[in-house]
């Protein structure tokens, strides 16, 4: 429930209502889509990236001298969890062809491919199998799948996404194998949204100039993760799983391979080593360092750990200095705060709407744009919506998506957001939600090549880890289709190289050398990274935890 | 049960909202003034904020959860939780990261639920009731208690779809399960010790590769793919200056 104060602003909303729905049935723009200019003046001035302290120059390592996250820029230079010199490297605990760091969409994906080649892997994941991004995204994932679009149009949607800057030849392996991966799933049991004649139901997301959203309602993520993860649990034979046992450091060869990891059972706290022929980080992306104090949609575990793990072993990063806003986080109730509502909202005809109920956006911008405009309608035009805890956000009508694609279409489509409110008393098809900005996605990661090779022989990387593919901006519905096509692609390519390499001796000493490099560069921290899990406790009880020893984060 | 559709978007098993709440990131104690609920975590009282999540009153109490969290959101089902509440008989449960906290609140999380599940090959299954009995043969054994259903955080029509299941009715099994985020607490309650998740997750699979109709778009389209339709239009954005590029995006016409 909306407090009294709200309620002449939520009059306006419901005022303009009707006139705001014979424009959209019109079928022209409902607010006129930016230009190339407009769009880099609303960037450069509002967007959080642009901030001066945003970003800080590396002092250290592969990427050193460059501008990046300064948060990240943080965890890169910081000291190991482990002392090297305490590990018996001669004897591994555990000896695999494949290790697959991250169990969700990438990692499952990746181990479903080497097993059905009949490779052998390991997947280390830090919560359960799932815990992921991968199963929170709701909205769905893009595929130029219809007849009036084709991936070549994809293409160009998504270099445009990305302002230009992404990788070529990995925007054109995203959109070139979107329709396989759409059957590849379909094959495994996933259940898309369809038409009556069995062609996929498709909409709208921000940057998308043909409709090619395919979704499973809006549990998108779930219903092909869960798919995923059933298939991996029905290949015991080949894949095996190790839940709370996160990868600390990656292990390399004599030769400078990539030749496994150090696993940490987050329980008992013991470590452990993996040999493997091959590697792939599949770690996801890092909204639990809440950069710019920003709340998050992410998962728990999503830390950034395989950045600074392939960072010490000498793996390049690439756009490391950008970072995707969502434009549509929650802020109301707090309880829910950073939540995501799905730009699917948007696709199906939600609008976002300021105090006075007046649409100020085009509203399926590129997301940096959009988050751009909201948050200058809130900070210069002064026409947000304080909450009663001080946050600030504008309205995103969803009564209007009632009205443009027929009642009982939200309880169809949206049932998770229609749950998600209705706990707080909110029945999302009567009222607008309030929304903000929220911490989202790593746009950019540890850069890769088409066939997932890292620069460091024997490392391939997948997923949000990964960097290139967006550029500086990814588009809604390209990132679970990322996981998916880099998934297969790191598992095919892993299994081709573990069948021709052999490995020499193997070394930690990289970690060492990157503790020497640490004192070189005159850098004093007591941060430890990977940070595993962001730290929730109060102040006070910290404060009472006497005898509590913390290794960065954890205890 | 048959007003429980009707209620579908009531809020169960909640109390009211209330206005002022703690930051949900970087917890940090709160202002005198704040209204607190005492709650037993695990049997041990401590004094929480009265708007917070299980969740969240669990952090605030200095704990550090390592099992019971994943998304945090609703969505992946690592946060079961099991309560009781002054002055009633009843065991509720619920998902710890989106149920507020109330007074005298009971509570555990249930670290992990063991639950069986079969192993097969997809691709040798046969979409029918036999398949069921096959792999599933405890789905038989449900006495139609409507426990399941209870349990649900969803709110879902647990019983029902397990039903289907006993039918074959592999379609109604899919849609009644469809958003079952897997959290175990039907299969923890449920006499017949039927994993209830698992079964639904058959279910959407077998329907989703044999029995959804099959898209005449999509067949066509991986054909255009494979006879590599669209590589010269590739070759030439892939090689394209950056302007030049830019010109055609922004001249590019949208789909309404
Ligand atoms: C709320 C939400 C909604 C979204 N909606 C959409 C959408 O509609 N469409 C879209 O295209 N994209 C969406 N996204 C983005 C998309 O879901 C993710 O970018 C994508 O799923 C990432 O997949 P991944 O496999 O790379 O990483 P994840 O799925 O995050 O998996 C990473 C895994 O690695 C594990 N891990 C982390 N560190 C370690 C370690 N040190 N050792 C071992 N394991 C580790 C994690 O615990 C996790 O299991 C959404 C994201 C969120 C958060
Ligand atoms: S059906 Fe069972 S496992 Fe699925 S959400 Fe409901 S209670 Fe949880
Ligand atoms: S709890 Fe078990 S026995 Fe009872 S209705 Fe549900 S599935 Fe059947
Ligand atoms: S933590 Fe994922 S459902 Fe609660």
């Amino acid at each position: 429930m909306y407090p009294e104060y709200m309620i002449p602003s939520l009059e306006k909303v419901a005022q303009s209502r009707n006139k705001r729905f014979e424009l959209a049935k019109s079928g022209k723009p409902v607010f006129p889509p930016m230009s190339a200019e407009e769009r880099e003046d609303v960037l450069t001035k509002f967007h959080p990236d642009y901030k001066s302290e945003s970003r800080r120059k590396i002092r250290l390592g592969p990427n050193k001298g460059e501008l990046i996250t300064t948060e990240v820029a943080d965890m890169l230079e910081s000291h190991a969890r482990i002392k090297p010199e305490l590990f018996d490297l001669s004897s591994p605990d555990y000896e695999t062809d494949i290790l697959i760091i991250g169990g969700g969409g990438a990692g499952t994906a990746a181990a479903i491919i080497a097993a059905q080649k009949g490779v052998q892997s390991i997947i280390s994941t830090k919560l359960r199998l799932g815990d992921a991004n991968s199963m929170m995204s709701q909205g769905g994932m893009q595929a130029a799948i219809t007849p009036q679009d084709s991936p070549t149009r994809h293409y160009l949607d998504a270099m445009g996404g990305g302002h230009f800057d992404n990788k070529p030849e990995l925007v054109r392996a995203l959109t070139e194998d979107g329709p396989d991966v759409v059957k590849w799933l379909e094959d495994l049991g996933v259940v898309w949204d369809k038409n009556e004649d069995g062609s996929m139901q498709v909409l709208h997301g921000g940057g998308t100039s043909r409709k090619r959203m395919a979704s499973c309602r809006d549990y998108t993520g779930a219903i092909i993760l869960r798919t995923l993860m059933d298939e991996v649990r029905n290949l015991p034979d080949k894949i095996t799983v190790l839940e709370f046992m996160p990868i600390v450091e990656l292990i390399m060869d004599s030769k400078g391979r990539c030749a496994g990891g150090v696993l940490y059972n987050i329980e008992t706290e013991e470590y452990f080593t993996v040999k493997a022929k091959a590697t792939i980080i599949a770690t996801g992306g890092y909204g639990r360092l809440h950069i710019r104090g920003f709340d998050t949609t992410n998962h728990y575990g999503a830390t950034g750990d395989g950045l600074v793990m392939a960072y010490r072993a000498g793996a390049k990063l690439m756009y490391m200095d950008s970072v995707q806003y969502h434009p549509t986080g929650s802020v109301f109730p707090e309880q829910i705060a950073g939540f995501l509502i799905t730009e699917k909202i948007r696709g199906a005809g939600g609008q976002p709407l300021n105090i006075d109920g007046e649409l100020f956006v085009f509203p399926r911008e590129p997301r940096d744009v959009e988050s751009s405009a909201i948050i200058r309608e809130c900070v210069q035009h002064k026409k947000g919506i304080t909450t009663p805890s001080g946050r600030v956000g504008v309205w995103l009508d969803s009564p209007l998506i009632e009205m443009l694609q027929g009642e009982g279409y939200i309880q169809k489509q949206f049932p998770a957001m229609l749950r998600q409110f209705i706990r707080y008393g909110i029945d999302i098809t009567e009222e607008p939600m309030l929304v903000f900005p929220s911490l989202h996605y790593q746009n950019g990661g540890i850069e890769i090549n088409a066939e997932c090779e890292s620069n460091i022989p024997g490392l391939y990387v997948a997923g949000e880890a990964s960097g290139g593919v967006h550029g500086r901006n990814r588009l809604m519905g390209n990132s679970v289709l990322d996981y998916n096509v880099f998934g297969i692609r790191a598992g095919k390519s892993a299994t081709r190289y573990v069948k021709t390499v052999k490995l020499g001796k193997l070394t930690l000493e990289h970690v060492k050398d990157y503790e020497q490099a640490l004192k070189k560069s005159k850098i004093k921290t007591d941060r430890i990274a990977p940070v595993l899990l962001p730290s929730y406790t109060p102040e006070d009880v910290r404060k009472r935890q006497l005898t509590a020893c913390y290794e960065g984060t954890l205890r | 049960m048959a007003t429980k559709k009707a209620a579908k978007k009531t809020p169960k098993k909640q109390t009211k909202p209330k206005a002022k709440v703690k930051p949900k990131a970087k917890a940090k104690k709160v202002k005198p003034e704040e209204k607190m609920f005492t709650i037993f975590i695990m049997g041990k009282a401590h004094k929480v904020p009265a708007d917070a999540t299980i969740m969240g009153a669990i952090e605030y109490a200095g704990y550090l959860i390592k099992r019971g969290a994943g998304c945090r959101e609703g969505f992946c089902g690592a946060c079961a939780t099991v309560y009781r509440l002054p002055g009633d008989y009843k065991i509720y449960t619920g998902l710890a990261c989106t149920t507020l906290v109330e007074d005298g609140m009971w509570l555990t999380q249930l670290p992990v639920i063991p639950g069986q599940r079969a192993i097969y090959d997809l691709d040798k299954l046969v979409p029918n009731v036999a398949t069921i009995q096959k792999l599933y043969p405890e789905v038989f054994r449900c006495v139609a208690c409507n426990t399941c259903t209870k349990a649900c955080p969803q709110d879902l029509e647990v019983m029902d779809y397990i039903q289907a299941a006993k039918r074959g009715d592999l379609e109604q099994l899919m849609d009644l399960s469809f958003d079952c985020i897997c959290c175990g607490l039907c299969a923890i309650r449920c006499p017949a010790e039927i994993v209830q998740y698992n079964v639904g997750l058959l279910g959407k699979r077998l329907y989703g590769k044999y029995l959804s109709k099959k898209s005449p778009e999509l067949k066509k389209r991986l054909k255009e793919v494979k006879s590599k339709k669209f590589d010269k239009e590739y070759k030439e954005m892939m090689t394209m200056k950056k302007d030049k590029l830019k010109k055609k995006y922004y001249a590019r016409d949208l789909e309404s």
